[in-house]
């Protein structure tokens, strides 16, 4: 049961004011059963309204970052998300085929208590808060996304993880129906991430069940995902169906697959090159076409808060 | 044979436009926004396909001919190869400006240190003295070596397919096609794996059984 109580700072005081205005007339336009008329005016109406519901009671975070949001139709329309499609237009169109409710999390492994935990549980019982957190890719492009979540070591603490947990490992679902992309066996099925305990527990690191103040779109990896925004994106496993505290490094899907390529901690760091791209810049999504690239910083310019969690590490051997 | 020769000369104007055809769709994609989030990735995406397409139609000519016998095919080989380098150029011409804004520190760099890039940037290199000497002046002022020289192409195949097959994280289909597809061009100019005679010959088989038959 949710108990809805008014939150003390509106969305509308977060969101950029363009977008929120933009959902607003969207909404008196649906309240006045002009929907669809404004959907064929609008021409690049917020289609995410229709099936989005906003989340309540969310608040903001000095975490934070003050950088202009990604809109949300490139956020959306951008992803990386093999299950659903190689293509990065493919997560989008194939979006409809994935079901996040009835949702259940089963966390495992090296804990007092385990058992599962259903999604409406999840935003029942954490504060969602708005983590605007840039997003550096492993290919060299960023987006800077309005995160609504919690921090994950909430989450984790409940389970009561013993001394023998030193990492958690995560698996996102495995059900071709619902991801289309998991017919072809492009990557091991079903795709696996893991985090040093530490860094799952560090303040930074949350679990996202929604972006721009509703619910997570499902190519964003709907219901529930991991957002590490000092490591490259595909640590940020998505559509998470399992979490498992281990105590040897847990298998991750990509660090298997080509291990000169992938690192098992990922850290955003351009002074380690990927083969295929250099990390000294990326591409800002939204630019535009004759913009340049942006330095791209150690950490993801997250270091003052987490570069200690690698003191006395060698990152290039470590990556 | 008058007429066949007039079919080539109106067959010249329209192969043209249909090459344009690529570069018609990249412009009013880009004109209406239609090049998604990350435009500068969709231009050297849809540029690099072209040329790699181009370039396989160009390699299929001359087994197409062999196959059916139809020496004027050859007459829109040139044209077929001057677009795919006319896309490669738009290819190239991205990336230098758009994604590296002439930083030529990085593009060396690249070069050097990403075999994807070096084989891309072989192959783009190997195509230049092909293109200038596409004229029947060098062609005249070649002669035999002209022949040997444009064998490059198939140099230029294997590396452009090598470019897009490193590129690719995960998903090897849609280079892999190419792959398949260039194995098969290539194969017909192999002497002792003539997949031509052999075409023919099966053909002939079949057709010879089906006849016997009647």
């Amino acid at each position: 049961m949710l108990i809805k109580k008014p939150a003390d700072i509106l969305p509308s005081e977060i969101t950029p004011q363009q977008v929120w205005q933009r959902r607003r007339e969207f909404l008196k336009a649906s309240a006045s059963g002009i929907s669809l008329a404004a959907l064929g005016l609008a021409g690049t109406a917020p289609t995410r309204v229709l099936a989005g519901d906003a989340i309540p009671n969310m608040q903001p975070s000095p975490f934070s970052t003050d950088e202009p949001p990604t809109s949300l139709e490139d956020i959306t329309s951008y992803n990386n998300f093999y299950e659903l499609g190689t293509d990065k237009g493919d997560p989008k169109a194939n979006a409809k085929f994935l079901k996040p409710r009835p949702w259940t999390v089963t966390v495992d492994g090296e804990c007092s208590a385990p058992g599962e935990i259903g999604v409406e549980d999840i935003l029942a019982s954490f504060t969602q808060e708005e983590r605007i957190y840039r997003l550096r890719c492993v290919e060299a492009w960023a987006m800077v996304v309005p995160w609504v979540g919690f921090p994950l070591g909430d989450l984790l603490k409940r389970f009561e993880p013993t001394s023998k947990a030193k990492y958690v490992a995560f698996e996102t679902l495995y059900d071709p129906e619902q991801m289309p992309g998991q017919r072809r066996r492009v990557l091991d099925w079903p795709y696996r991430e893991g985090l040093r305990m530490d860094e799952a527990m560090h303040p930074l690191t949350i679990l996202s069940t929604g972006l721009y103040g509703e619910l997570l779109p499902n190519q964003n990896g709907a219901p529930l995902r991991l957002v590490v925004p000092w490591k490259y994106g595909f640590k940020s496993i998505k559509s998470i169906v399992r979490i498992s505290f281990t105590e040897k490094e847990p298998p991750a899907t990509w660090n298997r697959m080509q291990a000169n390529e992938y690192g098992f901690y990922a850290n955003v760091n351009p002074a380690v090159d990927h083969p295929r791209w250099s990390q000294k810049t990326h591409r800002m999504i939204g630019d535009g076409w004759l913009a340049k690239k942006r330095e791209t910083l150690p950490f993801n310019g997250y270091g003052d808060q987490v570069a200690g969690l690698y003191a006395g590490m060698d990152l290039k051997r470590f990556y | 044979m008058i007429r066949r020769e007039r079919l080539v000369g109106y067959g010249k104007p329209l192969v043209f436009m249909l090459c344009l055809v690529p570069l018609g769709i990249l412009i009013s994609r880009g004109a209406s926004g239609a090049l998604g989030p990350n435009p500068v990735e969709a231009i050297t995406h849809f540029t690099g396909d072209w040329t790699l397409r181009l370039l396989l139609v160009t390699l299929a000519v001359t087994p197409l001919r062999r196959l059916t016998g139809q020496a004027w095919l050859v007459r829109y080989r040139r044209m077929l190869g001057l677009f795919a380098f006319f896309y490669a150029v738009l290819h190239f011409t991205t990336y230098l400006w758009l994604d590296r804004f002439f930083d030529l520190g990085a593009i060396a760099e690249d070069v050097l240190k990403r075999p994807y890039i070096t084989v891309g940037f072989a192959a783009f290199l190997l195509m230049v003295p092909l293109a200038i000497t596409s004229t029947q002046g060098w062609i005249r002022r070649l002669g035999r070596r002209w022949k040997t020289l444009h064998r490059a192409v198939y140099a230029i195949g294997v590396l452009g397919v090598l470019h897009y097959l490193w590129l690719v994280k995960a998903d090897l289909l849609e280079p892999g096609i190419y792959a398949v597809i260039l194995g098969v061009l290539l194969g017909f100019r192999v002497p002792w794996a003539d997949l031509s005679t052999w075409l023919r010959s099966a053909m002939r088989r079949r057709h010879r059984i089906a006849s016997a038959r009647r």
